[in-house]
């Protein structure tokens, strides 16, 4: 009975602090109170759709385009790797997107990479091999954000697995710069900053990185594709979906066969359950 | 222990003979889950999650002890190895995606466990014991699971540490050294980092032995079941093998297939993208919310805005964040409790219309409200509404289930589980049995309770 | 209760009694092939990562060393030794190409043409493992004036083919080329 009495004035005594010492002084500021500071937060961030008729690796059946991921790596190579950082990828990991052994020691070797000289112990640099990873653009953080107007470009490796739906992100951050939105820039409450760009797909929609697929043909793609702005982000949008999940399409047929071994053995399962407790079936009348 | 008519070990071989004489594992087997441990024959599939959390485990520890083989608790180096997991080491993205959603399943499947027995009172007396060993289960996975978040080292990660860690400093005078000592430095550092992977790895096996209690203490007075009757005859049980060893096989190839569809279709969708990213002291993310099945708790801790201080004096007795620790401990500890909280003699929410009005009614709402406000934004409505979803929590545990079970006025029960089964074709007393039994009312519930012989 | 047990043995019942087996069987056994098909992820996990197996180059510049001189370099996380052989120790090797040797192997099939005094080995014993001695200044070389492996007593000769002792084989010849006159890649 104690416990129960104790229990009950505990039970009180908790829900009367909560009632009248937060949620009673909460419910009269917000009728009574000052107006609460809108964050600028995702509010005014539009969630961006991704390209038309979405990718190839979308879908529990969805497999790799691999023309489409050789041509992404071209944009990387030739837009993106001048900021950004690719660092969990290897050049050996390029054969997995249908290059040859031959193709990547030369894609790997067209890279410079830090190396050692032999002769003196001394820093330099070498061609890439196979068994390199990509090279950092900047020597450290500070150098990094020194050339760059102080915002660090992050490592791409696993950026479309550190955003919300991040294909679709970096297709629409790579394709949503426009002129600023003045509807916008007075919700966010101040004007786009000299040195940041807008962009309705960033989060605070001011943007550091200038837009860096600027005009169609910026590459010139080895496959005679038409280099459209679209079409390089979509490219480059499934390549660095690739870096950040290799083992997507492996995963995914890999689930296939492990889900139908299941149901087999699930039903299986299921008949033998049923045909045990047959046996204690009520006898009917 | 167990029941007279409990089915004896037999050995058949002389091998068999020989190691029942030496060392009786064999016997120790077939007495705990095999054909000599008779159980209710009445259980519904709630009851499959006893079996299924023991199962987790198994998946965590096997599945860990591995993913152990490649990482290296070591800021600079930690983020880098679980990549090499899921990039380099053959197969390391299945079993790391297999851990990572293992442990969300666990909690699903031991919140139905801990739901169950609300529901059907399971913590009554004579299972107090089982109760409390598994309060003390829940509370050390809880532990475990948040050391285990931080080991990848991703913003998550490392601000989780902080901001938890954190709620230790909210006691009164020791608070800010116990932070300091539980992280072994100012902030989340190899210090910590490397405590919570020495404790990520030990305390599953600490949960392993308590589990062992709790199994234990189950076996003294045998399972209950949906009737909340006791055991009374031997008709009322059958023997777990092959009975419930078919039926939790078929209920464990149910959660493989929702576990493994999440595993290879939608491995991240459990977890958040912050945590993909590299942990950085310089900026935290901008929605920092702890892994989705501390929820409840979390929006607990958050409900409480406001110190407790003296009106118009200003005088502050305890500050609000102390406030919100105690609360969310508190909303756990108080299952140490429930036993003698709720005294009616009526064990199953079936047979008690007022319990049941408030458990799904009440508790249920309140439990989902809670976990949708502790995964939303701290901004209104969801502080109104964490506020009062709080406020019910305890008054239900505390003040409502003890009146409850004062005043309540209990359905008849049936006078057995084989009653309860087959009818009272055998018995006199047949018309107190019509309309409180078997199929007709088990349609009705929200439960969707399932009587195996019907 | 007996009328109560009786529905117990009712599985035991005449009728069907082959398909009801036939069925635990089934299921039992799919569960096996589960379970055992768990274990391949388990087991194939502790084998060498994509990393590990990815055959990765060194480059060694071996114009500096002396005649009769070693270095030893790193290939592939284990010791690889580099040595300029004398005129003397040429000719003692290549006396020796028609020895009766557990392993037989010339001089010249050791060295790459046009740079025989450059013997480019494995520093790991074929034996168990351990790096032998020989290619530091005033090491013991062994009886055959080569390497000696101090664990078991292993016994190398000029041309690091295995002449007494335990160990099996010749000390290992990795591949490599020569990129210039100076510099040999390894691997």
């Amino acid at each position: 009975m104690s416990i129960r009495l104790g229990g009950i004035i505990a039970g009180l005594a908790i829900t009367a602090v909560l009632l009248f010492w937060s949620l009673a002084p909460g419910v009269y500021n917000y009728a009574f109170g000052p107006a609460p500071e809108k964050q600028p937060s995702y509010a005014f961030y539009e969630h961006g759709e991704g390209p038309e008729g979405g990718f190839s690796f979308d879908g529990a059946f969805g497999k790799w385009d691999y023309a489409q991921l050789q041509r992404g790596y071209q944009v990387y190579k030739e837009v993106c790797s001048a900021c950004h950082s690719l660092k969990f990828v290897a050049f050996r990991n390029l054969q997995e997107l249908g290059y040859t052994e031959a193709e990547v020691d030369a894609e790997a070797a067209s890279w410079t990479v830090p190396g050692i000289d032999p002769a003196t112990g001394e820093t330099t640099t070498r061609p890439g091999e196979p068994t390199d990873y990509f090279p950092m653009p900047f020597p450290n953080a500070i150098a990094a954000a020194a050339a760059n107007n102080n915002a660090i470009p992050p490592d791409l490796s696993l950026m479309t697995k550190a955003r919300h739906d991040g294909s679709n992100y970096v297709y629409s951050l790579l394709t949503g710069y426009t002129e600023p939105d003045p509807e916008k820039a007075a919700k966010v409450g101040f004007e786009t900053p000299v040195g940041l760009y807008f962009n309705k797909h960033f989060p605070n929609v001011n943007i550091a990185m200038a837009p860096p697929l600027a005009v169609d043909g910026q590459v010139t793609y080895a496959d005679g594709t038409n280099a459209t702005i679209p079409q390089m982000a979509t490219d480059v949008a499934a390549f660095l979906t690739w870096t950040a999940e290799p083992s997507l399409v492996q995963r995914k047929q890999t689930g296939w066969f492990v889900i139908g071994f299941l149901l087999f053995a699930t039903v299986l399962a299921f008949l033998s359950y049923k045909q045990i407790w047959a046996g204690l079936k009520p006898k009917k009348g | 222990m167990s029941f007279a008519w409990a089915k004896q070990y037999e050995p058949q071989t002389a091998l068999t003979k020989w190691l029942d004489d030496k060392l009786p594992l064999p016997r120790l087997v077939y007495s705990a889950v095999g054909a000599g441990y008779p159980v209710p024959r009445n259980l519904n599939y709630m009851w499959n999650f006893g079996v299924l959390a023991g199962f987790c485990l198994m998946i965590q520890i096997v599945t860990g002890v591995v993913l152990a083989m490649h990482y290296a608790a070591n800021a600079t180096v930690a983020f880098g190895t679980v990549e090499h997991i899921m990039r380099n080491v053959n197969y390391g993205w299945m079993l790391r995606y297999a851990h990572a959603n293992g442990a969300s399943f666990f909690f699903i499947v031991i919140y139905m466990h801990i739901f169950r027995g609300l529901f059907y009172s399971s913590y009554k007396a004579p299972r107090e014991m089982i109760w409390l060993l598994g309060v003390v289960i829940f509370l050390l996975m809880m532990a475990t699971a948040f050391m285990g978040y931080v080991l990848p080292w991703g913003q998550m990660s490392f601000w989780g540490a902080q901001v938890i860690t954190g709620l230790f400093s909210a006691i009164p005078l020791v608070g800010e050294p116990l932070q300091v000592w539980l992280l072994g430095g100012f902030a989340p550092d190899n210090a910590a980092l490397n405590r919570f992977f020495s404790l990520h790895f030990l305390m599953p096996f600490v949960i392993a032995g308590v589990v062992i209690l709790h199994i234990w203490a189950l076996h003294i007075p045998g399972s209950s079941n949906p009737t909340g009757v006791e055991v009374k005859q031997e008709s009322d049980t059958v023997p777990f093998h092959p009975y419930y060893t078919t039926k939790d096989g078929f209920g464990l190839g149910v959660f493989l297939i929702l576990f493994t569809t999440m595993v290879f279709f939608l491995p991240n969708a459990l977890g958040h993208p912050d945590n993909y990213i590299e942990a950085n002291p310089l900026s935290t993310p901008a929605h920092i919310v702890p892994e989705w099945y501390f929820w409840p708790f979390y929006a607990i801790l958050r409900a409480f805005t406001g110190d407790l201080s003296i009106p118009f004096t200003g005088i502050v007795l305890i500050p609000a964040k102390l406030l919100g620790v105690i609360a969310m401990f508190g909303s756990i500890l108080l299952w140490f409790i429930l036993p003698w909280l709720d005294k009616s003699p009526v064990r199953s929410g079936h047979y008690r219309p007022l319990f049941r009005k408030f458990f799904w009614f009440g508790l249920i709402p309140t439990m989902i409200a809670l976990f949708i406000c502790g995964g939303a934004p701290a901004e209104e409505p969801y502080v109104v509404i964490s506020q009062i979803a709080t406020a019910y929590y305890f008054l239900h545990f505390l003040v409502i289930l003890p009146i409850i079970s004062q005043i309540e006025v209990p359905k008849a029960l049936p006078f057995s589980i084989t009653e309860a089964v087959l009818g009272n074709s055998k018995a006199a007393e047949a018309p107190r049995a019509t309309g409180v039994v078997g199929g007709g009312d088990a349609g009705s519930l929200p439960d969707g309770s399932l009587q195996p012989a019907e | 209760m007996a009328t109560d047990t009786a529905a117990t043995s009712e599985i035991a019942a005449p009728d069907g009694v082959r398909r009801r087996d036939w069925i635990h069987i089934a299921a039992l056994s799919t569960a096996g092939v589960g379970g055992a098909s768990v274990l391949f992820p388990l087991v194939s996990q502790m084998a060498p990562s994509a990393d590990v197996k990815a055959a990765s180059t060194t480059e060694v510049d071996v114009g500096a060393i002396q005649p009769g001189q070693s270095i030893k370099w790193t290939f592939r996380k284990q010791p690889l030794f580099v040595k300029r052989l004398t005129a003397e120790e040429i000719t003692r090797a290549k006396a020796d190409d028609g020895a009766a040797m557990r392993d037989p192997a010339t001089l010249a099939s050791r060295t790459k043409e046009g740079h025989e005094d450059i013997l480019v080995t494995m520093g790991v014993c074929t034996h168990l493992g351990c790096v032998p001695l020989g290619a530091a200044e005033g090491e013991n070389k062994g009886e055959f004036g080569g390497y000696f492996c101090p664990c078991h007593g292993s016994h190398y000769d000029v041309a690091g083919r295995v002449r007494k002792g335990p160990a099996p084989l010749n000390l290992m010849v990795p591949e490599y080329s020569f990129t210039s006159d100076t510099v040999i890649r390894v691997g």
